[in-house]
């Protein structure tokens, strides 16, 4: 297990790598859908109030 | 209302509200098969595929490299057709489209630079050199922000759009330099391996994890675009009816 973690003596460049690219991705994927559901519900709340 | 501009309103409002039936179809299968290839990509990049012969384990590095790499060419490619077709046919979810796909464009391509820079330090002793490719490459980043930056300093939308279209159209030259930058200049970027007339030079088992992994980062992509689309879709919307309220 511990061998995984080492990867080769690479480790301080791979799991940058791949925590940095997982959180970018998760970030982007997390703020999407934010903006996205705020969307929705503003138009929610406008067509409650009644026909425009 | 003349005949003419009520069919005119008629097709803007149409194509928007079919974008928003179609793309909420296929919008879970796209974000669905995402999800599963990055479920399998990631466990055969890191769990199954050896070490390389001569790069060791930071050969994993390349199923995150390429796929961002690959993925933020294309968008600016989809940027730079999606501005055409609104410089072009005037429409307006053709510039939506445009501009919705640069901030992730930007995103996928600091995402390649940095697993680069990552990849370049252990490889070639160096996280950065100013080469043809490496340079090409940041200037897509500039070229995302950039396009971004005169969307946001121009108020008015259509005159905007219009030279947003432009710039990411004149920039759209850069991505056959990026290409080709590896075979008409030295670097020490690696040449095409993957993309080549007498095929790929690198083994199956690193070949169908970049595979996957390529897939999987452009689905991840479409599904975002379409979530961003729809969102800015969602907003005029919002937009038109507290006009429409204000003027009663």
């Amino acid at each position: 297990m511990s061998a995984f973690f080492a990867m080769g003596g690479y480790a301080a460049y791979i799991w940058p790598a791949y925590g940095i690219s997982l959180l970018g991705l998760a970030g982007a994927i997390a703020l999407t859908m934010r903006a996205y559901g705020r969307a929705k519900a503003l138009l929610a709340d406008l067509e409650r109030e009644g026909p425009a | 209302m003349t005949g003419q501009s009520r069919w005119a309103s008629l097709f803007a409002f149409a194509n928007p509200a079919r974008f928003m039936a179609f793309s909420g179809r296929i919008l879970p299968w796209i974000a669905g098969a995402a999800a599963l290839l990055f479920g399998v990509g990631l466990y055969l990049a890191l769990f199954v595929v050896p070490p390389e012969r001569q790069q060791g384990d930071t050969v994993r590095i390349m199923f995150l490299h390429v796929p961002a790499a690959w993925t933020a060419m294309m968008g600016y490619a989809l940027m730079a057709f999606a501005s055409l077709m609104g410089l072009v046919n005037r429409h307006p979810l053709a510039d939506v489209a445009a501009r919705e796909a640069a901030p992730l464009g930007a995103l996928f391509t600091a995402l390649a630079l940095i697993t680069g820079s990552l990849w370049g330090k252990p490889m070639w002793g160096t996280y950065w050199v100013w080469d043809a490719r490496l340079t090409s490459f940041l200037l897509l980043l500039f070229l995302y922000l950039g396009y971004i930056a005169l969307w946001n300093a121009i108020d008015d939308e259509v005159r905007a759009a219009r030279a947003a279209a432009i710039l990411a159209l004149v920039g759209a030259v850069n991505l056959p330099i990026i290409k080709f930058s590896v075979e008409w200049w030295n670097t020490l970027h690696q040449g095409e391996s993957i993309f080549r007339a007498d095929g790929p030079t690198i083994a199956p088992i690193f070949l169908w994890p970049l595979g996957i992994m390529a897939l999987a980062y452009t689905l991840l992509f479409f599904s975002l675009w379409i979530v961003r689309i729809r969102t800015a879709i969602l907003r005029r919307t919002v937009r038109a009816r507290l006009a429409t309220a204000e003027m009663r």
